[in-house]
C-alpha cells in the first residue's frame, strides 16, 4: 500500500530533476506575456478589495460572522488567498489540461513516458501568476494574527505551514479526481466551476455558516480544512481532532486521488479505439 | 411592400438561427446544468447573511432568501461568454467567414446565448422549487405585473451585460488575450452588482456611487423586482428611475460597440490570411 502510494518517490533524483526542467521551461515561456501579469495582480487586488469589503460590511455594523472579530476573520480570508494563489499557479494550469489530453488522444503520449502519469498531469507546468497571490495571503494571515493577538508564537506559525499544506493537499486532490472524471465524461471541465464557486465559502470561517451547511462544508466538502482550521492554528486555537482530522483528510484525499486514477486508467481505451 | 419582405425576411433568418442554436446548446444539456450550479454563489452569501442579521438592513429572514434566490436566477439569465467564444473564433479564424455573410456576427452570439437561456430553464426552475422546499418561510411568488415588469428587467440587465462584454471582445481586434480584461470586469460584477450582498447593506455613499455605474442593473435592480418584495425606500432604486437607468446605458453603450466594432473590422487582418 505505501510503496504504491509512494511510487514517484522511489526514483525521487529523477522526478526532481524533471520537475526542474518542466518549471523552468513554462517560466520562461511565461516571461513572453507581461501584460498579462499585470492584469492578474490588478485582478488579484480587486478581488481582495472585494472580499474586504463584504466583510467590512458586517464589522462596520458591529456584526461578528459566526463569533469571528474583524482580524480573525482576515486570518481565514489570507489562508483563502493563499490556496487560491496555490490553484493559479499548479492546479488550474496542470489540471485543465488532462480535459485537452483525453479530447485530443494526447494522453496516449502521457501513459508512454518513463514517468509516473500523475505526476507528470499534475505538476508539468507551474504558472508565476499565483506566486504574488499566496505572498499576500500568507503577509494577510499574519499582519491579522499580530493585529488579533499582539504577537505570534513561532509553534503555531509551524503548526499554520503544517495545516496549509495539508489544505493544498487536499485541495489538489478534490480538483484531480475532478479532473480524471473526464476519462468517462469527456466535458466535465465545468465540474471543476462548481468546485471553484462552492469553496468560495472558504473566504469566511465556516462558523458562520448555519449547522446543517457547517456540516456539509466539514465531512462532505473539506472546506472547514481549507481555511479555517490553518487559521485557527495561528490564532493557536486549533483543537488536536481538528489538526489531526486535517491531515487525516489530506492523506485520504491524496490516497483516493492516487486509486482513482489508476481505476480510470483501467477504463482508458485511447482516443484511437 | 419591399421593406415587409425585408423585415419578414430578417426575422426568418433569426427564427432559423436561433432554433439552430437550441438544438446545438440541447446536446450540452449535461455541462449546462453543470453551469448552472456554479452560480451557487448567492445561496452560500444567503448562508452568510441570514446567520448574521445586520440590524437596520430592512430585510428579514424570509425577505433576505426571496432576494438572494432572484439574485440566482437572474445572474442565470444574463450570463455572458461572448468574449471567449469570440476569442476563440478570431484565433481559430472562424470569425472570417461569418464576417462575408450577410449577418452582423454579434447577432450569431445572440443566439447562441438565448439558445442556451432557453437550456438552462428547467434547471433553474428545479433549483426554485428545492430552494422553497428548503426554505418554505421565504415562499411567495410576485404579483403577475411585479413579475413582468422582472423579466423585462432580466432581459434589459441580459442587454448591458451583453453590450459590456461584447466591447471587451472587440478589443480582440487589436489583443489576442481579450479574456484577461473580463476577468478584470468580472469583479465589480461581482461585489457592486447586489450578487454577493444587498445594496441596501452598502453604507449610503458607496450605494450611490454603485447606482451610477451600470453593474447594480446587472443583477440587483431585477432581482428586486423579481423577490416581490417593496422596494427599499432609501438608497434604492424606483421602478422607474430604474428602467429609465437601464435605457440610458444600452443608449450609451450600443453606439459604442458599433464605433468599436467597425474600427477593428477595419483592424482585423484575419488569422492566416
Amino acid at each position: 500500500m505505501v510503496v504504491w502510494l509512494l511510487a514517484p518517490l522511489r526514483d525521487l533524483r529523477r522526478h526532481l530533476v524533471s520537475l526542474r526542467r518542466f518549471w523552468g521551461t513554462s517560466l520562461a515561456s511565461q516571461l513572453e506575456y507581461q501584460f498579462n501579469a499585470f492584469i492578474e495582480l490588478l485582478a488579484m487586488v480587486g478581488n481582495l478589495a472585494g472580499s474586504l469589503l463584504v466583510l467590512w460590511l458586517f464589522d462596520r455594523q458591529g456584526v461578528p460572522l459566526g463569533g469571528w472579530s474583524w482580524a480573525g476573520a482576515l486570518v481565514v480570508l489570507g489562508a483563502y488567498t493563499v490556496l487560491t494563489g496555490f490553484t493559479s499557479c499548479l492546479l488550474q494550469p496542470n489540471l485543465s489540461r488532462i480535459v485537452t489530453h483525453v479530447q485530443e488522444g494526447t494522453l496516449d503520449f502521457v501513459l508512454l513516458k518513463p514517468i509516473d502519469s500523475q505526476f507528470w498531469l499534475s505538476l508539468r507546468t507551474v504558472s508565476a501568476a499565483g506566486v504574488p497571490e499566496m505572498v499576500l495571503g500568507v503577509v494577510l494571515m499574519v499582519g491579522a494574527a499580530l493585529q488579533e493577538r499582539g504577537s505570534l508564537n513561532p509553534a503555531a506559525v509551524l503548526l499554520m505551514a503544517a495545516m496549509l499544506m495539508a489544505a493544498a493537499l487536499t485541495l489538489y486532490a478534490l480538483w484531480f479526481v475532478l479532473a480524471t472524471t473526464s476519462i468517462w465524461f469527456v466535458k466535465t471541465w465545468n465540474a471543476t466551476e462548481v468546485l471553484r464557486a462552492v469553496l468560495t465559502a472558504g473566504r469566511y470561517p465556516v462558523a458562520a455558516f448555519p449547522p446543517a451547511l457547517r456540516t456539509l462544508f466539514t465531512l462532505v466538502l473539506p472546506v472547514a480544512f481549507l481555511t479555517t482550521v490553518p487559521a485557527e492554528a495561528l490564532l493557536e486555537r486549533a483543537t488536536a481532532p481538528w489538526i489531526g482530522g486535517s491531515v487525516a483528510v489530506a492523506c485520504g484525499a491524496l490516497a483516493i486521488s492516487r486509486a482513482f486514477w489508476q481505476l480510470a486508467l483501467r477504463f482508458y481505451t485511447s482516443a484511437s479505439s | 411592400m419591399t421593406w415587409t419582405m425585408h423585415v419578414l425576411g430578417r426575422a426568418r433568418r433569426h427564427a432559423v438561427l436561433w432554433s439552430v442554436q437550441f438544438a446545438y446548446m440541447a446536446e450540452y444539456r449535461a455541462e449546462i446544468a453543470l453551469w448552472a450550479l456554479s452560480g451557487v454563489v448567492p445561496f452560500i452569501m444567503l448562508a452568510i447573511w441570514q446567520s448574521a442579521p445586520l440590524p437596520g438592513l430592512g430585510l428579514d429572514g424570509p425577505m433576505l432568501g426571496r432576494y438572494f434566490l432572484s439574485a440566482f436566477v437572474v445572474r442565470q439569465f444574463t450570463v455572458v461568454w461572448v468574449v471567449w467564444q469570440f476569442e476563440e473564433d478570431t484565433i481559430q479564424g472562424r470569425l472570417s467567414p461569418y464576417l462575408l455573410q450577410p449577418l452582423h456576427p454579434l447577432w450569431r452570439y445572440v443566439a447562441a446565448h438565448q439558445a442556451e437561456q432557453a437550456t438552462r430553464l428547467p434547471f433553474v426552475m428545479l433549483i426554485i422549487a428545492t430552494f422553497f422546499l428548503l426554505q418554505p418561510a421565504a415562499l411567495a411568488f410576485p404579483s403577475p405585473p411585479r413579475l413582468l415588469l422582472g423579466v423585462l428587467a432580466v432581459g434589459l440587465a441580459f442587454a448591458i451585460n451583453f453590450l459590456l462584454q461584447s466591447l471587451i471582445a472587440c478589443l480582440c481586434f487589436w489583443s489576442e488575450r481579450a479574456t484577461a480584461l473580463e476577468r478584470l470586469l468580472m469583479i465589480p460584477t461581482l461585489f457592486l452588482s447586489g450578487l454577493v450582498a444587498p445594496l441596501q447593506a452598502f453604507p449610503p455613499g458607496l450605494a450611490r456611487l454603485a447606482l451610477k455605474t451600470p453593474f447594480p442593473y446587472l443583477i440587483a435592480f431585477p432581482a428586486q423586482l423579481l423577490s416581490g418584495d417593496p422596494l427599499p425606500v432609501e438608497g434604492g432604486f424606483t421602478v422607474v428611475g430604474g428602467f429609465l437607468a437601464m435605457a440610458l446605458w444600452i443608449a450609451v453603450l450600443l453606439p459604442l460597440l458599433s464605433l468599436l466594432w467597425r474600427a477593428g473590422v477595419r483592424r482585423y487582418g484575419a488569422m492566416g490570411a
